[in-house]
């Protein structure tokens, strides 16, 4: 049963992230509402992996704020798979349980939505790329979350595996959470996205429906970007 | 130990004496790591995870303190138990009970420090992962310690290689008496003093051999564990 509160929407308030003299994400104005997943879509540096951090609660804007179902604070029911998942020195059930707090029949049935099943017993840092990125989802799945993030979750894996991960971003999207995730893989944002965030150098540049984006994209350094070039 | 006897026929002719002085040698340095352990390993994992005024001045002083003089452990642990020391009431001094204490006040900052510094390591790697799952503090103490297990032998090893191979302060708190309170070191040191440089050198040899032993048992266990766990 869903707790009555939610986090949703998600929202950016003119949020701002600066490490020294360097602004990683500027005057950011975003409104992630409930629906189809959101992507994060732009070329590497420009800020995605920053924007899910801030939006995960991870870090603080330096000025602006975040805020999360009109509260200032998280709820519980946020999880993020980071681009490069930490595997914890024990075997895959056992990385479920610890995430979901206890060992019963649920880290089962998350193992095997990952496709895991057969690989309970397997010490999680033994297990192949795609296999660590599956048992992240997993993991993440175990905290119920309202709202995914999911940090380029297929950066380093082969199209097969990429594929095995999408698929069961897809079915988790189905089932009601809000998937926000970042990638710069073009061709994955089009199999996945409802609504697409462009950033480029911190910077929001466009927001529009996948459709819309993908078909006709109203800025300069989108075209670009979907044409191949490189947006520095 | 008959005078006289060489290393070789004390070994292997059985003589009950040197298994009294190995089997205390090794419950007094295992019990004193044990000991050390339970208090390091969880205020090693607290200072990598902490942050508060003075931290800089605490990690510096643990670290110094892993060249603690032994001697001067030991005479404070002296003082400490001695009939008319505050712990007096306590009736353990020249007792095994006090070498071990003495002991695992001079391995405590050795774990200390090194745990800090595993600890420290590691949670770079799970700050992030562990905070995105909302692990309570105490539970990031647990978890990091539990992962970090197999570095963490080496840093107990390291504790026990301190022990074992301690005199001063076992011979200070312990006195050194047969058949109660002598350990491999202080029989060493007894032999040497009385011009039974082969039999010292014997025992010598018998006490790096133990050390070896117990390195390599653990190191055996860490690599099994390592291999069962990736």
């Amino acid at each position: 049963m869903r707790a009555p509160v939610t986090d949703l929407p998600l929202a950016f308030e003119n949020a701002s992230l600066r490490a020294g003299d360097v602004e990683i994400v500027s005057n950011l104005e975003l409104d992630i509402a409930p629906g189809a997943p959101t992507i994060l879509l732009g070329p590497n540096g420009s800020g995605k992996s920053t924007l899910l951090r801030l939006a995960m609660g991870l870090v603080q804007p330096t000025s602006g704020g975040v805020t999360w179902g009109g509260r200032n604070e998280p709820g519980e029911r946020l999880a993020m798979m980071f681009q490069r998942p930490v595997m914890l020195r024990r075997s895959a059930a056992a990385n479920v349980a610890y995430a979901l707090g206890k060992h019963d029949k649920r880290v089962g049935e998350l193992l095997a939505q990952a496709g895991l099943a057969a690989l309970a017993d397997r010490p999680a840092r033994k297990l192949s790329g795609g296999e660590q990125q599956r048992l992240a989802l997993a993991r993440a799945l175990a905290r119920d979350p309202e709202i995914l993030f999911l940090d380029e979750p297929t950066a380093s894996l082969d199209p097969a595996a990429t594929k095995a991960v999408e698929d069961i971003v897809s079915a988790v999207a189905s089932s009601g959470v809000k998937i926000v995730m970042a990638t710069h893989d073009i061709g994955q944002a089009r199999r996945l996205a409802g609504d697409i965030v462009f950033l480029a150098r911190g910077r929001l540049i466009e927001r529009a429906d996948a459709a819309g984006f993908f078909t006709s994209p109203a800025t300069p350094e989108a075209t670009a970007f979907l044409r191949g070039d490189l947006v520095i | 130990m008959p005078d006289g006897a060489s290393a070789l026929q004390l070994v292997f002719g059985g003589d009950p004496a040197l298994y009294g002085i190995v089997a205390l040698s090794l419950y007094v340095s295992l019990s004193a790591v044990i000991l050390a352990a339970l208090v390091a390993l969880p205020f090693g994992a607290f200072l990598a995870l902490t942050h508060f005024p003075g931290r800089t001045f605490v990690v510096v002083v643990i670290n110094a303190f892993m060249g603690l003089p032994p001697v001067v452990v030991g005479l404070a642990v002296y003082l400490l138990l001695s009939r008319s020391g505050p712990l007096g009431f306590l009736g353990i001094l020249f007792t095994p009970k006090a070498m071990i204490v003495a002991q695992a006040l001079l391995v405590v900052p050795i774990v200390a420090a090194l745990t800090r510094q595993v600890i420290e390591d590691l949670w770079v790697e799970y700050r992030e992962e562990l905070t995105a799952l909302r692990v309570t503090p105490s539970r990031r103490v647990a978890t990091l310690i539990w992962d970090a297990r197999f570095s963490l032998v080496t840093t107990l090893l390291a504790g026990f290689g301190r022990a074992a191979a301690e005199v001063g302060t076992v011979m200070i708190v312990g006195g050194n008496i047969d058949g109660f309170t002598r350990t491999m070191t202080t029989a060493i040191a007894l032999e040497t003093s009385k011009g039974d440089l082969p039999l010292a050198m014997g025992l010598g040899l018998v006490l790096i051999i133990l050390i070896i032993a117990v390195n390599a048992l653990a190191w055996g266990a860490r690599r099994v564990g390592e291999i069962r766990a990736g």
